[in-house]
């Protein structure tokens, strides 16, 4: 697998500083209203506008407010914002500078996934160095009255702290699981202040957005779902790697940008994502159609798409929080499922059974995590029901 | 429950909306809003969470994980229902109203979406009904009757998954039975403060566990027995020894004696169905009778007797203090009669045991008086009596078993029963308990007076020495102090109480404590300064000002009790509970102790004759010391 970038990205465009010396002399509502016109949505895949997120925040009473990086990427098959991380933090931390400024901000945090501890060096430097810079620390760039610093915290390796509310949650120091919402955080976030959590690409694109305009922005991708976005491209492909794709871009189009056009299905969003078949590849990966947060896995022909199915159901298995009932029970009792189609032995009722208990666990779960765990399960039985059933083993 | 501080809990504020709004909050006044549920509007506070706006409209939305006394989870799901424009089910505990919206709680969705969590609950519950502890009162029994559940649909265990802990005299824990609501841990860590129960483990292998996963005897467990009156199934339930009981009353060389505490008594017609705070008191005594114990006797006989030696030791400790000069008396006095309470100094504040009045709990006193003076009078070998006490506590099985319990020079009391277990023994007896006949209790020690009966409640002890302190030092009438000697400013259920008795005038010394201080007249003009506090969340805050050197470092008398409400809420008495339930149960002890014809301790006949019969050297006396005091134990956090 390459995990370089091709050295192409919109990212490389931009000159570290660029932005903040746009920003820093824009009044907060401008910064908001240039997100608002540039259309961004959240690129860690639930696609919520960012300046809504940003406005909230900026109204919100709070004598303290934190702006937090989540850069605890951990949905199976994304690896672009350790790419983001690794070839270009500084646009990251600028982007969190210019949300600090939006909201009224004075510390910002990065939690960053616990796989990814051998960046903090490198990190920890750039942040030194904009330190000395003034691009952080007191009266930045010389803007009066606005401090703004940012720390490093490291994760643990629980795939559920990439929930917002559950990644507060581990930085207040406390098991990492979500709580409810409402409140959100943008009213009740870290320590009970007003809060933002934003995905690494989102934070990086704010930087672009307020660098380049826009309107720059605005003119990439569909109706409903603007701009560029990264791609981790994994499996049964030639060209796997980050990719950036306009919004909008259809699976048939993007197969055949990494060589992968003889794929019968590909995972779009990475575990909680969905399993999209070869009959539907003119679908086009944007928030209205198939969502995602970056992750396309690819299936060649010769994948079992229950091996698939399982896989996918071990993992949420082992990360479920096991804090409510749909989910701690739930995945294990489709897993179970599958072991049991496995094994030939699950009858099309249990299996129809199954799929209704699926539901019920997007229905019912507590969060993002137990809403879409059961996914990956749905979609591979629907669409590939005659390899599921008649296993002899 | 009120606190000294809400914001000081553990609880994320995601969680504490349980609280918010307060309905007599001025700023929520006016700011209502309109819910539909059901298709009809109801009008409550900004804030109010749906589960909350649907009981007003009368409408039922099935809980497991809410409690009215523990802040929010919202994790059991099973209070799950459909809100207009939201892409999935909301869970109703969970969340507050702050726009119009409509609710449907029975649709298809939310009816399907039920019956799986039961039935994924049901898939993890190992056990059969009928042989449970808490049939007929379990939670997920009633739901999954309620639901029509009638075949497991993903399977049912048929081994148990883990070994019951039985190693601690006062709770036994049965994980087998978790559904992992999370109640226990919410009540331990955020409604106590004290942090011995937590989950472990993700997934579904996520669990409940001890630090460390050591038995519940080993770690920091104070056996308030808290977590059982909030666990919806069997989990978590009381050291039963009914079945030793009834052998030792089926014995008939044994001499079974039954001394019953004023919180039962409040609360034990709930287990007949009987309305929270209907007083059984004499039906109980009959039924004590014909389940075959030879003496029933009042608990409270013995609670007047504490406030004599608690009072005396008080006045001593404040003598040595403000006459002699001693620097090194212990003060404030903390009372020893909730043993909940004194587990959790003892771990939490082990440098303060000097504090607590070395005076026993009341149980503990009964048992030694009964196996000395009352063996004695009666000509009964001491290890022929088997002596009950039938108590609202979980802790009390861990008193009566403390090795220093033995002064009478035998195990004082024998066995610690709580208000369930005895409901249990009366059903197998065949007695329907409201239906009895009243009787009185059992002499030498049948006369007890509203003092003892009020211990029950949060600020009886205080009270109860109020009225003694009254009337022995400043030598006039409490009732000149306080309308029919109703200490109201110690009464009720806030958090943290405090008050001043200003001592204006003196009078002689009387007779019973004439041989320990020659006058009062050192106490002319001080002020007595005492304070109450139940749980031990607000435990908790008292100690850490009296740490800090704050106001109740100044206090001379603070009575502690580990249990919300005090006794009348604890870990022994009926479940359910909630605020209204203790509320109801506090009324039915004050209407006891307004009854009683003498209603000071110092004024009991029987205690009276203890001291000039037994007791000959008075209170705190030699012998009053040898049976009636004991000592502690600092045992501090790290258990090895």
């Amino acid at each position: 697998m390459q995990n370089s970038t091709y050295g192409n990205l919109t990212f490389s465009t931009v000159k570290p500083g660029e932005a903040l010396a746009k920003a820093k002399n824009m009044k907060p509502v401008d910064i908001i209203a240039a997100m608002s016109d540039s259309g961004m949505k959240g690129r860690g895949g639930a696609g919520f506008p960012t300046s809504i997120k940003w406005n909230l925040a900026a109204a919100a009473k709070g004598d303290e407010k934190f702006v937090v990086c989540n850069a605890d990427e951990g949905e199976p098959g994304t690896f672009k914002d350790r790419v983001i991380l690794t070839d270009y933090p500084e646009l990251v931390f600028e982007g969190m500078t210019i949300a600090a400024m939006a909201i009224g901000a004075k510390v910002g945090i990065v939690y960053l996934r616990g796989e990814y501890a051998y960046l903090t060096k490198q990190l920890e430097d750039l942040l030194a160095k904009c330190r000395e810079e003034n691009l952080l620390g007191k009266n930045v760039l010389g803007k009066q009255g606005f401090d703004f610093d940012i720390e490093i915290r490291m994760g643990s390796g629980a795939y559920v702290c990439g929930e917002e509310t559950a990644l507060i949650e581990s930085l207040e120091g406390q098991r990492g699981e979500p709580r409810n919402r409402p409140p959100f955080p943008v009213d009740t976030g870290f320590m009970g202040r007003p809060t933002i959590v934003n995905n690494v690409e989102t934070l990086a694109w704010a930087s672009c957005i307020i660098a380049k305009g826009p309107e720059w922005f605005n003119a990439i991708g569909t109706e409903k779902s603007k701009g560029p976005k990264l791609f981790s491209i994994s499996g049964d492909c030639e060209k796997p790697g980050v990719y950036e794709l306009p919004m909008g871009i259809t699976i048939a189009e993007l197969l055949a940008e990494v060589g992968g056009a003889n794929a019968k299905a590909v995972q779009i969003g990475g575990a909680s994502g969905q399993c999209v078949p070869k009959t539907q590849f003119d679908r086009q990966i944007a928030f209205e159609d198939i969502a995602t947060g970056g992750s396309v896995i690819v299936f060649g022909p010769e994948r079992d798409m229950l091996t698939v199915a399982h896989n996918f159901m071990e993992f949420f298995v082992e990360e479920s929080c096991g804090q409510c009932t749909p989910c701690r029970e739930g995945n294990a009792k489709l897993l179970e499922g599958v072991n049991m189609l496995r094994e030939g032995k699950c009858s099309m009722s249990y299996l129809k059974e199954l799929c209704a208990l699926g539901e019920t666990m997007q229905l019912a779960s507590k969060c993002g995590l137990g809403q879409s765990s059961p996914n990956a399960f749905l979609s591979i039985v629907s669409n590939f029901e005659q390899e599921m059933m008649g296993r002899t083993n | 429950m009120a606190r000294i501080n809400k914001n000081e809990s553990r609880a994320p504020r995601s969680m504490q909306i349980s609280s918010f709004p307060e309905l007599d909050d001025p700023k929520a006044i006016g700011a209502t809003i309109t819910a539909e549920i059901d298709g009809k509007d109801v009008k409550v506070p900004m804030g109010t969470t749906i589960l909350e706006a649907a009981k007003k409209l009368g409408v039922r939305i099935p809980t497991l994980c809410h409690h009215a006394d523990l802040c929010v989870a919202g994790v059991c799901r099973i209070c799950v229902v459909e809100v207009e424009g939201q892409r999935t089910l909301q869970a109703s505990c969970a969340y507050p109203i702050t726009a119009p919206i409509k609710v449907r709680t029975y649709s298809a969705k939310v009816r399907r979406a039920r019956r799986h969590i039961l039935d994924l609950m049901l898939s993890k519950h190992y056990g059969e009904c009928y042989a449970c502890a808490r049939s007929n009162n379990c939670e997920l029994q009633a739901l999954a009757k309620e639901y029509g559940v009638d075949k497991f649909r993903f399977g049912h265990p048929s081994e148990p998954l883990f070994e019951v802990d039985r190693s601690s005299y006062a709770i036994h824990r049965d994980m087998n039975k978790c559904i992992l609501c999370r109640r226990c841990i919410r009540t331990c860590i955020d409604l106590q403060e004290v942090g011995v129960l937590e989950v472990i483990d993700r997934s579904d292998k996520t669990r409940v566990a001890t630090f460390m996963d050591k038995p519940l005897s080993d770690v920091i467990c104070i056996n308030c027995g808290q977590c059982i009156n909030r666990c919806p199934t069997s989990a978590l339930r009381a050291n039963d020894p009914t079945d030793e009981l009834w052998a030792a009353i089926d014995d008939p060389k044994k001499h079974v004696v039954i001394q019953t505490a004023p919180s039962p008594r409040a609360a034990m017609g709930e287990c007949f169905g009987l309305e929270p705070g209907t007083p059984v008191t004499k039906e109980l005594n009959t039924a004590l009778r014909r389940c075959g114990f030879d003496r029933v006797f009042d608990t409270n006989f013995t609670a007047d007797l504490t406030i004599i030696e608690e009072g005396t030791e008080l006045l001593l400790r404040l003598y040595k203090a403000l006459v002699e000069k001693d620097e090194t008396v212990a003060l404030p006095q903390f009372t020893s009669c909730s043993p909940g309470w004194v587990k959790y100094l003892e771990h939490f504040y082990p440098d303060y045991t000097d504090n607590l009045s070395s005076a026993k709990s009341p149980q503990q006193m009964f048992g030694s008086v009964i196996k000395t003076y009352y063996a004695q009078k009666h000509n009964i070998d001491p290890t022929d009596i088997v002596s009950v006490a039938l108590m609202p506590c979980a802790a009390k099985k861990f008193e009566c078993n403390r090795p220093e319990m033995t002064s009478s020079g035998y195990k004082d009391v024998d066995y610690g029963l709580t208000t369930r277990e005895m409901a249990t023994m009366i059903s197998e007896a065949g007695l329907d308990l409201p239906s009895l006949p009243q009787s009185d209790f059992d002499d030498p020690f049948g006369q007890a007076t509203g003092s003892g009966v009020i211990f029950g409640a949060t600020g009886g002890v205080m009270e109860a020495a109020i009225r003694s302190v009254v009337e022995l030092v400043c030598g006039i009438k409490v009732e000149n102090l306080f309308d029919h000697a109703d200490v109201v400013p110690v009464r009720g259920f806030e958090g943290v109480k405090y008050a001043e008795l200003p001592i204006t005038a003196v009078g002689p010394v009387p007779e019973i404590l004439a041989h320990l201080v020659p006058n009062w007249d050192w106490l002319k003009g001080a002020t007595l300064k005492v304070a109450v506090c139940h749980g031990t969340a607000n435990a908790h805050r008292v100690m850490e000002d009296i740490k800090a050197g704050g106001k109740f470092s100044e206090c001379h008398f603070i009575e502690f009790m580990a249990c919300p409400g005090g006794c009348l809420g604890g870990g022994g008495q009926p479940i359910p509970t909630s605020p209204e339930i203790r509320a109801a149960r506090a009324k039915a002890i004050y209407a006891e102790d307004s009854g009683s014809e003498v209603r000071k301790s110092h004024e009991n006949p029987a205690v009276l004759e203890l001291y000039s019969k037994f007791l000959t050297d008075g209170p705190c006396g030699h012998k009053a010391h040898k049976l009636l005091h004991t000592h502690y134990t600092p045992r501090g956090k790290y258990i090895t």
